[in-house]
């Protein structure tokens, strides 16, 4: 039971940054089981050749299930996938992302298993046989120290809080087949409606510009949009505020209904900074916060705060933002 | 159409937790508790669908000590029709425990859905849901935020990272349900009257086997204090600097 699978999630062919951290998470383990990285990648024909990428992030052995049924994110194919391989033996410990599809797919493969699961990790240690996760509750405002018994044991990991690190490995690659039903799922995934190319998301982007009410109009998020194309790296988020107000799609908004984030730099224009909020972007590494509310509770958890109104502010620093990129 | 919604009763999150001088659970004095809003939005879905189909019933079910009780009624005084209490001395953190008791209840129930909140935002484990589909063997959409019916089958909108799934599948199903799905109803003074008289039966859990312990519960370590730059646009400059050289972002 020293081995460690890691599920690689992919979108449209393409590996998701969350992949890059579940293998780099698993590989921490692995160097202290004495094991191994099995990487589990599943996509339509072609995403084999996504192997490299992962040995060089510590996979020591990539597993591909390569069928034109998962073009899509197939959730019973896959979670039987993962279940199969898991129950083969061997496994201390399955990695998963804490990401839509993570949220999907690690449930199911621990009740196929019957295994002990814990989503949403901030950490994850294994001392001796013992493991244990941090795993934040009560909207962020508390934190657990979790055991988990038995082999092996499902976690997903808060996406940003493993940061991708090469330690290539062999990245052996083995064959996965996929049920012979992959093509009959029951629940099955028709369409994959994408935003605009390019467009980073949320949970990806090393910056995120977030705007609230404070910002008075939907098309005022103009200024939001201008500030975080300047970072050239940034995604734009939302409060509920704003998402109620149709000012933003729901899948923009921040907070204890929405999106967990935790970004290297979460810039809050016009945002009270009510603690349903906090719980999403508490864990962002730089917090900056304009309000031209000296007093708004935004300020308690910001590094930096400039008081003002977002309406001078915002363009004057969208300006310097782009000098000083200019210099790289 | 026969639906069920398993809800769960929380904490109100807009508090300041002490954690028990047991180290290992929260210290619930002075903490309010209600429905978990994703489970409103779950019972509001099965009741705009009995209302759209004209006939059926949609069963609230709820584990928990005698309190979760309270949380049913306020269900049933949405409109839920009747009530299930499994009880257990208290809420136990692990979804698997919780998922093996639900759905030992569910499994002979007839049920055409299954509803659940997307996270409960106690322990936001995002679990319990799919957890009961695989083990009663049923097809599962997770975080769904659209649903139309249709001749026995679903169509679902997921919201995923920058982009949105539709979701295509049989009843019957297990569904969980997120944010924008809908808004729920208030009950009416005739609803919360109704409530008092509607069935609710109570018999203890099938709490599955944990394999999952709570070491330990702490706060979460403060944030360094922040400061304030500066006021209006004359503070960008001094803001930029720190970006580049403390924080290194820039
Ligand atoms: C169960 C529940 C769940 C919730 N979930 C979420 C969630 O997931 N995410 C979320 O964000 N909220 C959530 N909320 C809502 C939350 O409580 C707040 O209402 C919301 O976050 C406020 O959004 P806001 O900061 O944009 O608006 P406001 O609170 O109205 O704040 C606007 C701010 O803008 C400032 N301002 C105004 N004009 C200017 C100006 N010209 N220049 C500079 N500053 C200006 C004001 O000083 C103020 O601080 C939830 C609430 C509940 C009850
Ligand atoms: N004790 C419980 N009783 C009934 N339903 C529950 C209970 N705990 C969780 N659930 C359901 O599972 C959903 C997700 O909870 P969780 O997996 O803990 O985030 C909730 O929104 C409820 O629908």
């Amino acid at each position: 039971m020293t081995n460690i699978l890691a599920f690689a999630e992919s979108r449209n062919g393409e590996l998701r940054k969350v992949a890059l951290e579940a293998v780099t998470a698993a590989r921490k383990l692995a160097d202290a089981t004495g094991g191994e990285v099995h990487a589990l990648v599943v996509g339509a024909s072609g995403i084999a050749s996504k192997a490299e990428q992962l040995a060089k992030h510590g996979a020591d052995v990539v597993l591909v299930a390569e069928n034109d049924a998962f073009a899509n994110y197939n959730p019973e194919a896959t979670s039987a996938i993962a279940a199969d391989r898991l129950k083969g033996g061997g496994y201390r410990v399955a990695v998963f992302a804490t990401s839509a599809q993570g949220r999907d797919l690690a449930p199911r493969v621990a009740g196929k298993l019957g295994a002990g699961i814990v989503t949403d990790v901030i950490d994850v240690a294994l001392n001796g046989d013992n493991l244990t996760v941090k795993h934040p509750m009560n909207i962020g405002k508390l934190v657990a120290t979790i055991s988990i018994q038995g082999s092996p044991a499902i976690v997903s990991l808060r996406p940003n809080t493993y940061s991708p690190v090469e330690n290539a490995k062999a990245g052996r690659v083995e064959n996965v087949s996929a049920p012979a039903d992959a093509a009959s799922s029951r629940v099955v995934v028709k369409d994959l409606v994408t935003g605009e190319k390019g467009k980073l998301d949320l949970a990806e982007a090393p910056v995120i510009v977030a705007g609230g009410r404070g910002l008075k109009a939907a098309e005022n998020f103009k200024l939001v949009e201008d500030l975080a194309d300047a970072f050239g790296n940034a995604a734009v988020g939302a409060t509920r505020a704003v998402t109620d107000d149709g000012w933003r799609p729901h899948a923009d908004q921040i907070g204890q209904t929405g999106r967990l984030v935790s970004p290297q730099l979460y810039v809050a224009v016009g945002i009270s900074g009510a603690v349903q909020h906090l719980a999403g972007m508490r864990t962002s590494k730089t917090i900056v916060a304009i309000n031209k509310d000296k007093d708004a509770p935004i300020f308690k958890v910001a590094d930096y705060g400039i008081v003002g109104d977002v309406f001078e502010v915002v363009p004057a620093l969208t300006e310097a933002v782009r000098e000083a990129r200019k210099g790289h | 159409m026969k639906i069920a919604v398993c809800v769960k009763r929380v904490p109100d999150m807009d508090v300041r937790f002490k954690v028990a001088a047991d180290g290992t659970s929260v210290d619930e004095t002075g903490v309010k508790f209600d429905l978990n809003d994703f489970d409103a939005w779950a019972v509001e879905a099965a009741l705009q669908l009995k209302e759209k189909a004209g006939q059926g019933e949609v069963v609230v079910i709820s584990l928990g000590p005698n309190s979760v009780q309270e949380t049913i009624r306020k269900a049933l005084s949405m409109g839920a029709d009747r009530g299930v209490h499994l009880q257990a001395d208290r809420i136990p953190f692990d979804s698997f425990a919780i998922a093996s008791a639900l759905a030992a209840e569910l499994k002979d129930g007839g049920y055409d859905l299954i509803l659940f909140g997307k996270l409960a935002p106690d322990s936001s484990n995002s679990a319990t849901g799919p957890i009961v589909a695989e083990l009663l063997n049923v097809p599962c959409v997770t975080a769904i935020s659209r649903l139309e019916m249709a001749d026995g089958r679903g169509t679902a909108k997921r919201e995923i990272e920058g982009a949105q799934e539709i979701v295509e599948f049989p009843l019957p199903a297990v569904l969980t349900v997120d944010e924008g799905l809908n808004t729920a109803r208030y009950p009416s003074l005739k609803g919360i009257m109704a409530a008092k008289k509607k069935p609710l039966e109570s018999k203890p859990a099938q709490l599955g086997e944990s394999k999952v312990k709570i070491e330990k519960i702490e706060l979460p370590p403060e944030r360094a204090a922040g400061r304030i730059v500066g006021e209006g646009a004359a503070a960008v400059p001094e803001l930029i600097k720190l970006l580049h050289t403390e924080a290194k972002v820039l």
